[in-house]
C-alpha cells in the first residue's frame, strides 16, 4: 500500500483542522500565526488553538505571494499588490495603472519587493525608495531575488534576466535557454539560478559561468521546489516521488542523476523544506502529506490521503509547526513539538 | 490527459475569424442573450471593444515554442497563465471564451489543452467557432493564410453578414469553405444572429462525443449539404435550393482525406502507421478524427489530433447492429493522399 502509507508513523492525531472555507494556494507564517492564502480575495489567520478569522485583501483572484516572516505580500488579479501583517492589517504597496494582474511577487533582503504585470518587472529596494521597473521581451514567467545586493533574476520566453535595478541604464544580463520557462529559484549561496519549464523540466544556469544544467524526466510541469535548509538540495513536485537534485558540489546536478524519495502511485503536488532540518514535508494529488527525511528517506504521516491535492505546505520559522491548505479548502496546522 | 472524464470540466470556446468578420458581435450576442450563465472571457488586449461583463481578462497572444524536437508544437504561454488565475475563480462564471485576434492560428490554442496538463487538469476545450465574412472570405482565402487556417480548424464556422451578398454569392463562399473544411457545422448568419447552443456546449474535443453529436462528420465530399436538416434558424431557404447546385471547388493548398473501410484494422499496424504520419506530416496536418474497429476487439476506438498531438481511447462496445466500419479524416495542407489512403488500407488486419 504505497498509497495510504497505513503502516507508517503518523503524526496525523496533532493536527488542528483550520476552515478555510475556499481553494488554499500558499501558507506562510507570521511569527505563531498561520495564514491561508485563498484563491479569491482573502487570507484565513489562525493562531495555534485560536478561532480562524479572515482577511479580505484582494477584490479578485489571489495570484502569488511571498512572506519574509513579517508580511505577506501578494499580487491579485484586481492589479494590487498588497502588504499583510501579523495582526491582519493589509495595504496597497502599489496599483497597476492599467489594472493588469499582478502575478508574480518575491521578496528579498532588507525590505526589497519585486513583482511584476505582463512583460514589465517592476522591484523596489524598500518602501519609499524609488521604483523601478524592467522591460523583458514576453510575459515574466517567475522572479527570485538573488541572497546578495539588490539583484533580481526574471524568468520568460527563452530564457532569465539577471537585473540590477539600481544600475539605471546598463542592460539586464541575459541567461538564453529556448522554451517557456515559469518559475525561477536561486540557491541559498546564489550559484545557481534554476527555472521552471512549460516542458517537464528544469533549466539551471551556473551564474559564475553560464553553464547550463537541464533537469528532466518529470510527469508533469513543476509547480512547487524548496531548498533544504542546509542549500545541499533542489526539492521538487512534479513527479511520483519527491525529486532532489543535488547541489553540494561546484557543479551542482551536472552530470548527477537525482535521488528519488517516498515512491508513490500518486503525484507529488506540493512541497516545503524545513527550516533547520533537512526534512521535507511531501504534499501528493489524493491529499497525503509525508515527512521525509532526506539522510535516509524514512517518512513520518502527516496527513492521510483524502481526496483533493494538497495545494500550500508552509513551516513555522521554528520548524514546529506545518501548515497545509488544498484544493478543496481543507486546511489545518500539526504541531510537531 | 484524459479526454474521457471530462466531467466538472469548465468548457472553452474559442472564437476566431479575420478582421472585422463579427467575432465581437458574436461575443456580444453571446454576453447579452438572457441565458442565465456566466461567461468568464479572454479577449486580445489590443482588442478597441467595449465588452460588458465582469470577468473580462486581456491577453497578449503568446506562442510558445516547446523543447520537444516538435516545430509544430506550440502553446498559448497567455492561456496557461490566465486560464490558471482565473481557475482561482471558479465558481464565479459557468465557462470561458477565448476571443482570438484575426491573425491568430487556433492551434496553439488548441495545443495548449492537450500539452498543459495543469490547463487540461481543469478545463477543456469545447469547440473552434470562426466566423467568417461571406463577403470578403473568398479575398481572405487568397491572401490570408490565417484565414484559411482558421476555416480549416473550425468546429462550428458561421458565414456572416449574409445581407451584403447575392444569394449565388453565399452559395460560391460555402462551396470554397467547403472545399476546405467538408465537416464543420455550418451557418449561415446576419449580424451573427444564431441559436447559442449551435456554438456553445458542442463538446467538439470531447472524445466519447466525437460522433455522437455530428454522426455526418466523415460523411465526405459531395455530401456538403448534409447539414442543412439540421439547420433550424432563419436563413436556410436558399439553402434547400442551392441543395443539388452547389459548386465544387478544390482548394489549391488545403484538402481533407476522408478514409473508411468496412474490414477491421490490425492495431498493430494502425499505430506505428499513424504516428509515423503525425510525425512526418504533423506540420501540414492541422486536425484528424477518427472512430475505429480494431480485429478481435468488442470496442470502438475514437482517436483526435492536432499536428503532431494526438489522443486516443476505446470509447464503447459497438452495438449489436450497428455496421463496424472504420472511418477517419484529416484535414491539412498538401496532404499525400495517396499515400495516406494506401497507409491506411495497409493497416488492414
Amino acid at each position: 500500500m504505497t498509497d495510504s502509507r497505513s503502516e507508517t508513523v503518523s503524526v496525523v492525531e496533532r493536527t488542528q483542522s483550520v476552515a478555510a472555507a475556499g481553494a488554499v494556494i500558499a501558507t506562510h507564517f507570521l511569527g505563531r500565526t498561520a495564514v491561508f492564502v485563498l484563491g479569491e480575495e482573502a487570507m484565513v489567520f489562525a493562531e495555534p488553538e485560536g478561532e480562524p478569522r479572515r482577511v479580505d485583501v484582494h477584490a479578485g483572484a489571489i495570484l502569488a505571494t511571498a512572506a519574509d516572516g513579517k508580511r505577506i505580500v501578494s499580487g491579485g488579479d484586481d492589479g494590487k499588490l498588497a502588504a499583510t501583517n501579523a495582526k491582519g492589517e493589509t495595504r496597497a504597496l502599489a496599483t497597476d495603472a492599467k489594472h493588469r494582474w499582478i502575478d508574480h511577487v518575491a521578496l528579498g533582503r532588507a525590505g526589497a519587493v519585486a513583482w511584476s504585470a505582463g512583460k514589465t518587472a517592476f522591484a523596489q529596494g524598500k518602501e519609499g525608495k524609488e521604483l523601478r521597473q524592467l522591460e523583458v521581451p514576453s510575459t515574466v514567467g517567475g522572479l527570485a531575488f538573488l541572497p546578495k545586493g539588490f539583484r533580481l533574476a526574471v524568468a520568460h520566453y527563452n530564457g532569465a534576466s539577471l537585473w540590477f535595478p539600481n544600475a539605471t541604464g546598463a542592460a539586464a544580463e541575459k541567461l538564453e535557454w529556448k522554451g517557456s520557462h515559469l518559475g525561477a529559484t536561486v540557491s541559498p549561496d546564489g550559484r545557481f539560478l534554476v527555472t521552471t519549464m512549460q516542458e517537464p523540466m528544469l533549466h539551471g544556469w551556473r551564474l559564475a559561468d553560464g553553464k547550463h544544467m537541464r533537469m528532466s524526466g518529470y510527469a508533469t510541469r513543476v509547480t512547487s521546489l524548496a531548498w533544504t535548509a542546509d542549500g545541499d538540495w533542489l526539492v521538487t513536485s512534479g513527479a511520483t516521488q519527491l525529486i532532489l537534485w543535488p547541489f553540494q558540489g561546484k557543479d551542482g546536478p551536472m552530470g548527477k542523476e537525482p535521488r528519488l524519495l517516498a515512491p508513490s502511485d500518486h503525484r507529488v503536488t506540493t512541497v516545503a523544506a524545513h527550516p533547520g532540518q533537512a526534512i521535507v514535508a511531501t504534499g501528493f494529488d489524493h491529499g497525503m502529506i509525508l515527512l521525509i527525511r532526506v539522510a535516509d528517506g524514512s517518512e513520518i504521516l502527516a496527513r492521510k490521503a483524502a481526496a483533493a491535492p494538497v495545494t500550500a505546505l508552509g513551516w513555522s520559522p521554528d520548524g514546529q509547526l506545518l501548515a497545509f491548505g488544498t484544493e478543496d479548502g481543507d486546511a489545518g496546522i500539526i504541531d510537531l513539538s | 490527459m484524459s479526454e474521457l472524464s471530462s466531467a466538472g470540466k469548465i468548457p472553452v470556446t474559442v472564437l476566431t475569424g479575420y478582421l472585422g468578420a463579427g467575432k465581437t458581435t458574436l461575443l456580444n450576442r453571446i454576453l447579452s442573450e438572457p441565458h442565465g450563465k456566466k461567461y468568464a472571457v479572454i479577449v486580445n488586449e489590443f482588442g478597441e471593444i467595449g465588452i460588458d461583463n465582469d470577468l473580462v481578462v486581456g491577453a497578449d497572444e503568446e506562442v510558445f515554442e516547446m523543447n520537444n524536437g516538435c516545430i509544430c508544437c506550440t502553446v498559448r504561454g497567455d492561456l496557461v497563465r490566465i486560464l490558471d488565475g482565473l481557475m482561482r475563480r471558479k465558481g464565479k462564471f459557468d465557462a470561458i471564451i477565448v476571443e482570438t485576434t484575426g491573425l491568430a492560428d487556433p492551434a496553439p490554442v488548441a495545443q495548449t489543452f492537450f500539452i498543459d496538463e495543469n490547463v487540461g487538469r481543469r478545463t477543456k476545450l469545447d469547440a473552434v467557432v470562426t466566423v467568417a465574412d461571406a463577403k470578403w472570405l473568398k479575398d481572405r482565402l487568397k491572401d490570408a493564410p490565417e484565414a484559411k487556417n482558421q476555416i480549416a480548424f473550425a468546429d462550428v464556422i458561421l458565414i456572416n453578414k449574409t445581407d451584403l451578398v447575392s444569394v449565388d454569392e453565399l452559395s460560391d463562399v460555402e462551396a470554397r469553405i467547403r472545399s476546405i473544411n467538408p465537416y464543420a457545422k455550418l451557418h449561415k448568419t446576419e449580424r451573427a444572429k444564431i441559436p447559442l447552443d449551435q456554438v456553445l456546449d458542442r463538446k467538439a474535443f470531447d472524445l466519447d462525443r466525437i460522433l455522437d453529436i455530428e454522426p455526418d462528420f466523415l460523411a465526405g465530399d459531395g455530401h456538403a449539404h448534409h447539414h442543412h436538416h439540421e439547420h433550424e434558424h432563419g436563413h436556410d431557404h436558399e439553402h434547400h435550393h442551392g441543395h443539388g447546385g452547389l459548386k465544387h471547388y478544390h482548394d489549391e493548398d488545403m484538402q481533407s482525406v476522408s478514409l473508411k473501410t468496412e474490414q477491421p484494422l490490425d492495431p498493430d499496424k494502425f499505430f506505428p502507421w499513424v504516428q509515423n504520419l503525425v510525425q512526418t506530416e504533423g506540420p501540414n496536418i492541422l486536425r484528424c478524427k477518427g472512430i475505429l474497429s480494431f480485429k478481435n476487439d468488442d470496442q470502438r476506438f475514437v482517436f483526435q489530433g492536432v499536428h503532431m498531438i494526438l489522443d486516443g481511447d476505446h470509447q464503447r462496445p459497438w452495438k449489436k447492429d450497428e455496421q463496424r466500419l472504420s472511418r477517419a479524416v484529416f484535414i491539412g495542407r498538401n496532404l499525400p493522399e495517396e499515400t495516406i489512403r494506401k497507409g491506411f488500407e495497409s493497416c488492414i488486419a
